[in-house]
């Protein structure tokens, strides 16, 4: 494990923000701190990455203490904040020399450091402009190069797509896709489901300072039940006679029952069967899939239930 | 996957503190703001006192020869207050993390502030004395005394500076920076920089003799025109060199407390 954390604590005033979180990341994986606003994610992040002590628990990175070797920490890790650091009145390739000026490396190596960062970035066309200039996106795709400068073993993403239109976000996914195959461990914060279900193998979500929830994202997705499908109805009353013939849920909405499946076509076919020999007519069947937002939804709204998987 | 950085000796604090330098010095050489309060500012305050006040103010000499040094403080608090600006500005946006996660002296960021910050400093001084020379100005100063008026100068601005950069670690916003380093400006109107203090309330008077820009400008103005300073010269080196001292550790201290999380 090549980010261990136990036990962390840390309270703001009388504010508890962490309230006991453990947290193991295997190398070269992509680990998803996934969590609403205000859930903790930031604090936790900034305790891994050294800026900010715990009050109770230990941290070890790549075996490194975060408190009592934070300068051998800070050697192996880096930070890519929730808001964009770059120095606006410098140029794309000035911030990234600076970096590698400040990671010690001579004036010829952080200058070719730079040169490949900003290939990889697509960026070369905009390097000798000053980033007041770059778009989101482009910034974004800045910042993370500001963070690779130092070629660190593990990466610390806070938000990394937050405020990103969908194609400057894809861009991003791809980019941290890269940095995962060539064996960088990645530790990401979001918000969004979705990106924790693309990019991630192991899921965390918190919860007012808790982990609700840990594991893959697969067995995440089967705490929250199978599939299901949902039957839509004219009327109110065709609603009424199905409930009667099958083992049926109630939703919100009244023209809408979801029935548990497994989803096979045999089933399927069985449900409709029953209801046409019953004579119930059915609009609309659609098969729902579990997503992250049901785990979410079922774990974010009680929020004293942990379920470790 | 190699690791290029490893925390270091003082050769690394020495070259950290040269980045970081040249970094704050490029950044305020393209801050158009930053730019006119450190060239346009002098200029400016300068035309106003010699052409606008200067006719009406009583010294006992012209009033140019009289003026100088006080524009030359007036202007050093005006810097002083951009520095401050530009280091809440790094607190509180995201770089002071990002440059934190780096294995460098964290000392490395506000003496990159505070060189910047004297650079600039040097560069308004300059100026106003040449304008000064080009609107009457008649030193009568050896070249021992232009060279004490700059190390002088030199030491008073280092002192400012740190007392800016702590001003600007304090801050918590950009505006409120600014707001706390009004005192800088303020000083020099409470001083002989451009009256004579004889013509204040006793209360002021007072206030205006026990204040460090008084003997610094009192030393500069003699030092300048060739008239003999007596003690004053002294007081006003103690009060740099503590002002140095005090300012430089509370700048540090508070730039620790502040970033240790």
């Amino acid at each position: 494990m090549i980010v261990e954390a136990t036990g962390l604590h840390k309270a703001f005033g009388s504010t508890k923000v962490l309230d006991g979180v453990d947290l193991h990341v295997a190398e070269g994986t992509v680990f998803a701190l996934l969590g609403p606003n205000g859930a903790g994610k930031t604090t936790a992040i900034r305790i891994l990455t050294t800026l900010l002590r715990p009050d109770l628990g230990s941290v070890r990175i790549a075996g490194y203490d975060v408190v009592r070797e934070a300068a051998k920490v800070r050697s192996v890790i880096s930070m890519t904040g929730q808001f964009v650091a770059l120095d606006d009145q410098q140029t794309g390739r000035e911030n990234l020399v600076m970096i590698g000026r400040l990671m010690h490396m001579g004036r010829p190596a952080a200058r070719r450091r730079a040169t490949d960062l900003l290939e990889r970035f697509d960026l070369v066309d905009a390097m000798n402009r000053r980033v007041r200039t770059y778009s989101g996106g482009m910034r974004r795709r800045l910042d993370l190069a500001m963070s690779l400068v130092s070629q660190p073993r593990v990466i610390f993403l806070d938000e990394p797509t937050t405020g990103l239109d969908p194609s400057s976000r894809t861009t991003m996914w791809d980019a941290i896709r890269d940095l995962v195959s060539s064996g960088t461990t990645i530790v990401l914060t979001t918000q969004y489901l979705e990106e924790a279900d693309r990019l991630a193998d192991r899921i965390m979500l918190i919860n007012g300072g808790r982990v609700a929830a840990s594991g893959t994202t697969d067995a995440l997705k089967s705490q929250v039940g199978g599939d299901r499908l949902d039957l839509r109805f004219a009327v109110v009353a065709d609603v009424a006679r199905a409930a009667a013939l099958l083992d049926a849920l109630r939703g919100t909405d009244p023209l809408v029952l979801g029935i548990p499946s497994d989803g096979s076509a045999e089933h399927l076919h069985k449900v409709l069967d029953d209801l046409r020999l019953a004579g119930v007519p059915v609009v609309k069947v659609s098969s729902h899939q579990p997503t992250l937002d049901d785990v979410f939804l079922s774990l974010t709204t009680t929020d004293r239930t942990s379920i470790q998987v | 996957m190699t690791t290029t950085a490893v925390h270091g000796g003082a050769r690394n604090a020495v070259g950290d503190s040269l980045t970081m330098i040249g970094r704050s010095i490029r950044l305020s050489r393209r801050n158009v703001d930053t730019l006119v309060m450190s060239i346009v500012l002098p200029l400016l305050m300068m035309s106003l006192f010699v052409y606008v006040f200067g006719g009406a103010i009583n010294t006992g000499t012209r009033y140019i020869n009289y003026v100088v040094p006080g524009i030359i403080l007036l202007c050093t608090g005006y810097g002083a207050a951009s520095t401050a600006m530009s280091v809440t500005d790094d607190m509180t946006s995201g770089m002071i993390d990002r440059l934190r996660s780096l294995p460098i002296r964290s000392s490395a960021v506000l003496t990159g502030h505070v060189v910047a910050s004297v650079t600039r400093n040097l560069l308004s001084t300059t100026l106003v004395i040449g304008a000064a020379i080009a609107m009457g100005f008649r030193p009568d100063a050896t070249v021992t005394d232009w060279m004490q008026v700059a190390g002088l100068l030199l030491l008073y601005v280092l002192a400012l500076s740190w007392l800016a950069a702590g001003l600007g670690v304090i801050a918590k916003s950009v505006e409120s920076a600014s707001t706390l380093s009004f005192l800088m400006l303020f000083l020099p109107y409470l001083s002989s920089a451009f009256v004579p203090t004889n013509t204040m309330p006793t209360f002021l008077h007072a206030v205006s003799e026990h204040q460090p820009i008084t003997p610094v400008i009192e030393t500069v103005r003699g030092l300048l025109t060739g008239t003999p300073i007596g003690t004053i010269g002294w007081i006003a080196l103690a009060w740099c060199v503590g002002l140095l001292t005090c300012s430089f550790t509370f700048a540090t201290w508070l730039f620790r407390r502040r970033t240790r999380g």
